[in-house]
């Protein structure tokens, strides 16, 4: 969990088509902005424009191996959860460059990779994301050795939260302890409020900057009733949980459930498609790809995100480590909610979803994790009846 | 909104982009076996000390192929030239097989941790290597002669599947004959002419008599060899702290970046290879793990 860094001062409020404005001052100030935008059929995360680019007035419907775009009543930016994609599309990028050689006079010469990085504004920010996206500093700038494209992208990223009103139908941040408030990690955060003809933002800022930003969009104290409003909105919100996880003792249970059935269980379903490590918005891995040119004179080192769920991810010479399904799915699992823990002092899910939603056919890593602790229960139930 | 930094934690500043190869040149080339080869490498630009410990390994680089995790198997007292002892089994393996002195090589690392040679002093000290195992175990016999008075008793068990497969058979000898460290040779087969052991590296632990409270053992070759080399040394009164074990898997980074090393609750780049068995035991019972 998150601890907030900055005290929040004081919140404020502007109307709906201010929210342009505060587009048009970050531009001034050479963001690019990337936010939620329509594509496929889906909303996912790209560049944006203007406020026109946003999914005005679409929410999501959301159910395990289940997406559909449906029209809302009024006239929301951000009236739904989150889509297919994260935010590490733009903090660490899916394709990367390291390096590139070449031969001179049969000489090897390298040269990293040296581009500029990206100022992004990042817009719409779930509080599940900002948990997400602190997961991922502690995994690419807080150990021994530290990523320098994300670490040039993150320092220059500009975040704007949004608190979540609207949940999904696979959401689970409450039970995960990341929202749906967002409460630090970010520069500004945003509540979405529409009350009948009324449709505007209480705004706050976390970081000096999001308070200059600010002061350029409103300096219009939010009343206690607006201010009121917003924070309704929000404690409905975590009440609508589409899922639950119980994370209790949840480290022990999975480190003890090495060998268990639900892992045959899961591995029947599961397609390894590589599908849920992808939407995830945490998962870190990747692999690298050395290429040449047809003049064999030229050589260059790519990063791509991998995944846990290929045969390749595992190969040794001989064949692959975690050559079945079910391995895979364990070690995936196991990963994100106990090896992480040792790894990075963190839980490796956010609980927002996505895998859920995302997953050819369904598997939901909440029920996944209700029933190897069904089994746990009645291992133990055995085990005593043996004692006696 | 800048990310929070933990100050326990403060990343190494040292190591710019530990991504990108250094680029090294091969001094010296020298076949071993049928299918196993040593390059000794220095640094094309000669600059940089290129220290390192016992068990630590590096990644090298072939123009164009790709990389390899690969031991260092030279002194760590001497590391200039680098060495390295490569055996042939894939793709990079073999395009490095090819290479001729002169020939230009990446290199990065060195990464992971290291064999207890500090920790053994005073202890007598037990190491076996199955086949290729015998590379990362190298640093610590060269350490372990070299102040051969602060150790007790020194055994090398060494077991390969045949014959022409042994590594660095002229050390051997001149270890073999040395009357401070005990060698033992086995092979799994043979033809008539070979006279030594016959039979799988526990083989040769069978007459061993332990010290068991002040023997440390260092065991390097397939997971199963491993797994019953050290039943053996527990059967003998070893406790786990005492064992230490080199792991393998795939790696794409060595920094801990990559995911692909993963462990159990480690990665075997940073928080090994080398393990203490207590650490492992209960991973290396389960298979895919
Ligand atoms: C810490 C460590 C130390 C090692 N030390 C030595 C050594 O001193 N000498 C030596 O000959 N070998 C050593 N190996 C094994 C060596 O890394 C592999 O044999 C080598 O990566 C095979 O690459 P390849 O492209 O020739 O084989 P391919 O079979 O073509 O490999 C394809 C890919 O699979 C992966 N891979 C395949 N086999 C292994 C393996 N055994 N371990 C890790 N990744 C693998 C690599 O990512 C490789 O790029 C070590 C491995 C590790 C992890
Ligand atoms: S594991 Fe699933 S629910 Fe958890 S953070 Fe990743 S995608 Fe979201
Ligand atoms: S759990 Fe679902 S999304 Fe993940 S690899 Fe298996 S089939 Fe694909
Ligand atoms: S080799 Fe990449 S994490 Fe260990």
């Amino acid at each position: 969990m998150l601890e907030p860094v900055v005290e929040i001062e004081q919140q404020v409020t502007f109307k709906q088509e201010q929210l342009q404005t505060l587009f048009t001052v970050l531009q001034k100030r050479d963001y690019q902005l990337v936010g939620p935008t329509i594509r496929d059929g889906a909303i996912a995360y790209d560049e944006l424009n203007s406020t026109a680019d946003l999914p005005v007035g679409w929410t999501d419907e959301q159910d395990a191996g289940r997406y559909r775009l449906a029209s809302r009543k009024d006239a929301a930016y951000f009236g739904y959860v989150v889509g297919p994609h994260s935010w590490k599309k733009f903090l660490y990028p899916p394709v990367l460059s390291l390096w590139k050689a070449n031969l001179q006079k049969g000489e090897v010469v390298v040269a990293p990779e040296a581009a500029e990085a990206p100022k992004y504004a990042l817009i719409g920010v779930r509080s599940c994301e900002l948990h997400a996206i602190a997961i991922q500093d502690k995994i690419f700038l807080q150990g021994e050795y530290t990523d320098p494209v994300y670490k040039a992208r993150r320092e220059k990223a500009f975040i704007v939260a949004v608190n979540c009103v609207t949940t999904g139908g696979t959401c689970f941040c409450v039970s995960m302890k990341t929202g749906p408030k967002a409460t630090c990690g970010f520069d500004l955060a945003l509540t979405e409020v529409i009350d009948g003809q009324r449709h505007y933002f209480v705004a706050e800022s976390g970081s000096v900057l999001g308070a200059e930003v600010l002061a350029e969009i409103t300096k219009q104290q939010a009343t206690a009733e607006e201010q009121q409003d917003a924070k309704d909105l929000m404690e409905k919100a975590a009440k609508k949980m589409g899922r639950q996880l119980d994370t209790t003792g949840i480290y022990e249970l999975l480190y003890r459930n090495v060998e268990c059935a639900r892992w045959e269980n899961v591995a029947g379903r599961c397609l390894t498609c590589t599908n849920c490590t992808m939407v995830c918005p945490t998962c870190f891995c990747m692999t690298v790809v050395d290429t040449t040119d047809l003049t064999g004179q030229n050589a260059e080192r790519t990063r791509h995100w991998d995944s846990c769920f290929t045969l390749d991810f595992s190969y040794i010479h001989g064949g692959s480590i975690r050559n079945s399904p079910k391995s895979r799915y364990r070690q995936w699992m196991t990963h994100k909610l106990a090896a992480w823990q040792d790894q990075f002092g963190t839980s490796g899910c956010v609980g927002c979803g996505r895998c859920i939603t995302w997953c050819p056919v369904g598997i939901d890593i909440t029920e996944e994790a209700r029933a190897i602790r069904a089994g746990d229960k009645s291992d133990k139930a055995t085990m005593a009846i043996k004692e006696h | 909104m800048e990310p929070v930094f933990d100050s326990k934690a403060a990343p190494k500043e040292a190591v710019v982009r530990p991504m990108v190869p250094e680029i090294f040149r091969v001094e010296k080339y020298r076949k071993e076996t049928h299918d196993t080869y040593t390059l000794e490498l220095k640094s094309a630009s000669g600059t940089g000390e290129h220290r390192f410990k016992a068990g630590q390994f590096n990644m090298l680089y072939k123009f164009g192929v790709g990389e390899a995790a690969i031991s260092i198997s030279g002194d760590p007292s001497l590391p200039n030239p680098l060495i390295h002892t490569i055996r042939t089994v894939g793709s990079v393996t073999k395009a490095m097989s090819k290479l001729k002195v002169g020939d230009t090589i990446g290199v990065r690392g060195p990464f992971g941790s290291c064999w207890p040679v500090q920790e053994a002093v005073g202890n007598d000290v037990v190491i076996i290597a199955g086949g290729i195992g015998l590379a990362p175990l190298r640093p610590v016999i060269y350490q372990v002669l070299a102040e051969r008075r602060k150790y007790g008793k020194v055994f090398l068990f060494y077991g390969t599947r045949t014959p022409d497969d042994l590594l660095y058979r002229g050390e051997l000898e001149k270890w073999r004959a040395r009357f401070d460290m005990e060698v033992l040779v086995t092979v799994d087969r043979a033809s008539s002419d070979w006279h030594g052991n016959v039979g799988v590296v526990t083989t040769l632990l069978k007459k061993l008599v332990l010290d068991s409270d002040n023997t440390v053992a260092m065991i390097c070759g397939p997971e199963i060899m491993m797994r019953f080399v050290a039943m053996d040394l527990i059967k003998k009164e070893m406790t786990l702290d005492r064992i230490y074990v080199s792991m393998e898997r795939n790696m794409k980074c060595g920094i801990g970046l990559c995911g692909h090393c993963q462990y159990g609750p480690t990665f075997i780049c940073k928080d090994g290879p080398v393990y203490t068995y207590d650490q492992v035991i209960e991973l290396l019972a389960r298979r895919e793990i």
